[in-house]
């Protein structure tokens, strides 16, 4: 008797044999047969991979991608019968990846993607009325605190990955060499990544983590332009709570 | 004017520069429902045949492979960091690692 | 989640289609022939967004069959107690028209392959299977319907021939039959039987809804003709008889035409049920 575990052993192992007991219907060995199923785990993975992390793919091109892809869905299976969920942790198995050492970068942009589909998914939200904000006396408005989307998401990094991301992705300027902080909002149903002018990751954190309006605020440092922030969550219905 | 006024000056103007165009923000509208799918799906088709990729033994032992024709970051070139941390990656650092001859 | 609005308790005997989401507009502007849409469960798994949003307004139009590819109903191990409830979830959200899944297995050691994998017909895997059936069941306080594989390969080991194992599944669990007449046409050319001759053999009473599909052409070490279920074009005229063959015998069914990678614009995925359809008439007169 053939055991899944035997038949699967071979599955994402090209070097193992074929299970015998494996037939073509009339009693020779499957051969190829067999390899049809290897070849389906290994490109439907891959292709998932490819659909997933678009930025990778256009910043390293295909091939290198099929490599990398590979090498990871050898090792990291699918652990959900969820697509949608899988490469969760292809970020983090891309600073491992010694080929890809000259490009300390990629992990970080690898994270947009990953986060842009975890919004995508997200559970819908409504945006608070923008006028409950307008009416708040000095004192209520900095003992607020913030609820946020679960769509939106703060991804920081000490190097210039949204810029990278929509150079690589959507045809953007050239990246140059600052740290950025990315946060992605959907407004609607269409995640984008939008690059946080200087102090604002360190607010929008603040503010995620319960810390009321005003100190959240004071946190941004001197170059940090409230009226931007706030007008980048108000338009995307990024706040969709106000406990005071 | 105090540093707290000034705040609610500010949250009150962008507020009120957003209140016009919010009510007519309707996340369930049908016309809104049309666009792309992401990425990721589960599907219950077959793969293209029986050769290449799953039978591929070329790289099973892990890292038995280079890189080849990078695609945009080879375009990519990025200062050292102010914490002095070294460049960042570029078309020469691969190039570098590519085999010779 | 909200509820949706509208029930249909039976998928109609007309032809149906695999939803892809870039067809919304096209599916609401003008859906003739299709009278219904299948979806793949585990897509619509997410917490909100465009996928549920979509569901939402096709929901209140077209009755929806719920197609799982992922629970593996056929695996060693017992049935993902999470992605059960997940199902459940999505069913009690959605009222389907119908739940079907594959006889087939995909998780194993909690490693999920992404791939409709073969079992062997035996007393063992067939007790196994009608177990799980009968707990899907019990979840989703539904009958389901399951589906035959396309095959590559035979086990040794199979004392069931698959029509025979599907019949006794049937008799023990009560649930219906997804047939495909594509993956009888692949397993039939690929294992070297006859295709009407599975039909013949089929339980067809149990059948509650047909699918078709496009495959492409292998060839295994000996040179003979392998079949590839890969749902990327038309369905093969051979298949389109099989599709006459098989009504002529279960009368009218909903058919749906499966067509999943280099997916097509509307109106050639339209035209191909509007060929089901024709099929359908046929046993109508």
């Amino acid at each position: 008797m053939i055991s899944q575990s035997v038949f699967r052993a071979s599955l994402l192992n090209p070097s193992a044999p074929i299970p015998e007991g494996l037939t073509d219907g009339h009693d020779r060995p499957a051969g190829r047969r067999y390899g049809v199923y290897r070849n389906n785990v290994t490109v439907s993975l891959r292709e998932a991979l490819v659909a997933g992390f678009p930025s990778i793919v256009s910043l390293i091109g295909r091939e290198n991608f099929d490599h990398v892809a590979r090498a990871y869905l050898r090792q990291s299976p699918p652990v959900s019968p969820l697509m949608m969920h899988y490469g969760a942790d292809f970020p983090a198995f891309l600073a491992t990846v010694e080929q890809l050492a000259p490009l300390p970068y990629l992990s970080d942009v690898a994270r947009i993607d990953v986060a842009m589909r975890q919004s995508y998914h997200a559970a819908d939200s409504f945006g608070i009325d923008p006028a409950s904000l307008q009416a708040l006396d000095e004192d209520t408005l900095l003992n607020t605190r913030f609820g946020f989307a679960p769509s939106m998401i703060l991804l920081r990094s000490a190097r210039p990955i949204g810029s990278i991301w929509h150079y690589t992705l959507r045809g953007g300027e050239k990246p140059t060499g600052n740290p950025e902080d990315v946060l992605i909002l959907r407004a609607e149903f269409d995640p984008e990544p939008f690059i946080l002018g200087p102090g604002a990751g360190d607010v929008v954190e603040a503010l995620q983590g319960g810390m009321p309006f005003g100190p959240a605020i004071e946190t941004g440092g001197p170059g940090f332009d409230l009226g931007a922030l706030l007008g980048l969550l108000l338009s995307h219905s990024a706040i969709t709570n106000l406990n005071n | 004017m105090s540093k707290a006024l000034k705040t609610a000056a500010i949250v009150s103007a962008v507020a009120a520069s957003f209140v016009a165009q919010t009510t007519t923000a309707t996340a369930q509208a049908k016309e809104k429902c049309f666009g792309i799918s992401l990425a990721g799906q589960n599907s219950c088709e077959a793969g293209p045949g029986t050769t290449c990729a799953g039978t591929s033994t070329v790289d099973y032992q892990g890292n038995a492979w280079t890189i080849v024709d990078a695609g945009k970051c080879m375009e990519i070139e990025l200062p050292a960091m102010a914490d002095g941390t070294p460049r960042m990656g570029s078309l020469e650092a691969l190039d570098r690692d590519l085999p010779q001859g | 989640m909200p509820d949706a609005s509208h029930a249909f308790p039976h998928l109609p005997a007309l032809p149906g289609v695999g939803y892809k989401a870039q067809h919304f507009s096209d599916i609401l502007n003008d859906p003739a022939p299709v009278g219904w849409l299948e979806i793949h469960a585990e897509n619509y798994m997410g917490n909100g967004g465009r996928p549920l949003a979509q569901m939402r307004v096709l929901s209140e139009r077209f009755p929806i069959s719920v197609h799982g590819v992922g629970l593996s109903i056929g695996g060693e191990g017992r049935l993902d107690p999470d992605h059960l409830a997940r199902l459940k979830h999505l069913c009690d959200w959605l009222n389907p028209a119908s739940f079907s899944e594959h006889l087939a297995w995909s998780t194993h050691d909690s490693h999920f392959l992404n791939d409709l994998l073969p079992l062997p017909y035996t007393n063992d895997t067939l007790t196994r299977v009608a177990d799980h059936i009968d707990e899907v069941q019990d979840v989703l306080g539904r009958r389901m319907l399951l589906e035959n594989p396309s095959s590559y390969l035979a086990f040794a080991e199979s004392t069931w021939s698959e029509t025979d194992f599907l019949a006794e599944i049937v008799r023990r669990t009560g649930c219906g039959l997804l047939l495909d007449v594509n993956n009888v046409f692949v397993s039939a050319t690929n294992l070297d039987y006859s295709p009407q001759g599975y039909i013949d053999a089929y339980p067809l009473e149990a059948v509650g809804e047909i699918h078709l599909g496009g495959h492409d052409e292998d060839e295994d070490d000996h040179g003979a003709l392998l079949l590839i279920d890969s749902h990327g074009r038309e369905v093969v005229d051979p298949v389109w008889a099989l599709l006459d063959y098989t009504l002529a015998k279960s009368g009218p069914k909903p058919v749906l035409v499966e067509w999943d990678t280099d997916v097509p614009d509307w109106p050639v995925l339209a035209e191909e049920a509007r060929r089901a359809e024709n099929a359908l008439a046929r046993v109508l007169v």
